[in-house]
């Protein structure tokens, strides 16, 4: 494309006609940029997002109660949590964990759980002797329903192109050190299937009912990045 | 690539901007004048400087914008002043609240019946085919040419190399592949470490 750069962030269209959306995010960030509490003026994806929601909304195109509660759900109500029940409860029943690892599509459902970007799912299971991370190296695949959308280190450059090549590596950033008797196993979310590792269970747990065992399972123990503790350091997420 | 550098407690969006962006995306395609992988192939066409360069849902919204014009939603005009055509006429909007509650309840499968054979059986070796094509693939770089053993037939689902280019949905099986870190690595990776991939029929050949 040929597109001239102006000095404000404004369009340029390209030879086809098409604005040239990079230039549309390259705008002269104010120094206040990263200070959100006193930003006089919106940063300019802000502007733009705003511009195309108004005039989808003008064209009847997009209706904006459909909107609100898309973006409402993933916000608020799809998260971790939904995915810390279902490893709590396959760690109480064996029965169901069975079930979980056998067809994990239908064993999320029964706990209510199924949906967008969870449509085929798979449970691998942690051991002793295998560690299981998840990926997708080609863009940002992630099962939504139990996990909610993903954090934005599982989408970076970094961990898409290094977890395939160096798991070891990655999980030693995450403070997670594993010996030669275990095996690194990483799945690379290339299609549909959408991937959640059942971590093991912590030591010590044996009088815990099922939802305090759901209150240390946390998201990162739930890509592979992390194995659930007994005494999180931190509020699971 | 540098250090990860997790944020343990961020939230989902962490602007406004980003939510709606993701709100915008999914209430269009509703329309289902693209498809999945029509809108990743997209995001696929950011040159490479942005799209290193970009935030997630900055890539995100500049295909989306690409996307909307492609698909004849919108004009380039119509987005540098951000009013609609004069005259143009006002739509009904595909995706309802109640529609929008649908779909995420429910999502969009992409699992496909149908008398389509199995190429390949569990515990067969396999070979990822040395493809590069110029569009879009769901086969990475890293396995082509390389030695794997299929672990599992997930069963038939949509071809997102054609399907990306409205080449049609051509259902055919997925396998997981187990690749061992060696074979894909060199001696440099764990004897013990392995790294499965979900790939087509079209992907493979039999070694």
């Amino acid at each position: 494309m040929n597109t001239t750069r102006p000095e404000s962030p404004t369009t340029a269209l390209s030879a086809e006609g098409v604005a040239d959306p990079t230039v549309l995010v390259h705008a002269k960030q104010s120094d206040h940029d990263h200070d959100h509490d006193h930003q006089a003026i919106p940063s300019d994806p802000a502007l733009r997002v705003k511009a195309l929601e108004s005039l989808l909304v003008a064209k009847g195109l997009v209706d904006r109660a459909a909107l609100d509660e898309l973006v409402d759900t993933y916000a608020h109500k799809v998260g971790p949590r939904n995915g810390a029940r279902v490893v709590a409860r396959a760690w109480t029943d064996m029965e169901y964990k069975r079930r979980l690892l056998a067809d994990a599509d239908a064993a999320i459902r029964e706990l209510g759980y199924g949906g967008m970007q969870g449509e085929h799912m798979v449970a691998v299971e942690n051991t002793p002797t295998v560690h299981n991370v998840v990926v997708c190296t080609l863009c940002s695949c992630y099962p939504w329903p139990v996990l909610g959308l993903p954090p934005v280190w599982y989408k970076s450059a970094p961990y898409r192109s290094r977890s395939v090549i160096d798991p070891r590596g990655v999980l030693r950033e995450f403070g997670l050190d594993l010996g030669h008797d275990v095996e690194v196993r990483v799945w690379d979310s290339t299609a549909e299937l959408r991937y959640l590792v059942l971590p093991e269970r912590p030591a010590n747990t044996e009088t815990l009912t099922e939802a305090e065992l759901a209150t240390l399972v946390t998201r990162d123990s739930m890509v592979g990045v992390a194995k659930a503790s007994a005494s999180p350091r931190r509020t699971p997420t | 690539m540098g250090p990860i550098q997790p944020d343990h407690d961020e939230p989902v969006f962490h602007r406004p901007w980003e939510g709606r962006v993701f709100g915008l995306r999914r209430a269009m395609g509703a329309w289902r004048r693209w498809n999945i992988d029509v809108s990743r192939h997209e995001v696929e066409l950011v040159p490479p400087e942005d799209y290193l360069r970009m935030s997630y849902y900055e890539r995100q919204f500049a295909a989306f914008i690409v996307l909307l014009q492609k698909r004849g939603f919108v004009t380039a005009g119509e987005i540098e002043t951000g009013v609609s055509t004069a005259g143009s006429p006002v739509a009904a909007p595909a995706l309802t609240r109640e529609g929008a509650s649908q779909l995420i309840l429910r999502g969009v499968p992409t699992s496909r019946d149908g008398p389509v054979p199995a190429r390949y059986q569990s515990g067969q070796t396999v070979r990822a085919i040395n493809a590069n094509p110029v569009g879009h693939t769901r086969e990475p770089r890293y396995v082509r040419g390389k030695l794997g053993t299929v672990a599992r037939d997930h069963g038939i689902f949509v071809f997102p190399d054609t399907n990306a280019h409205f080449l049609g949905e051509k259902p055919q099986h997925v396998y997981s592949v187990r690749f061992s870190a060696r074979e894909l690595w060199g001696d440099q990776a764990a004897p013990q470490d392995c790294v499965y991939v979900d790939l087509w029929d079209d992907h493979l050949e039999p070694a």
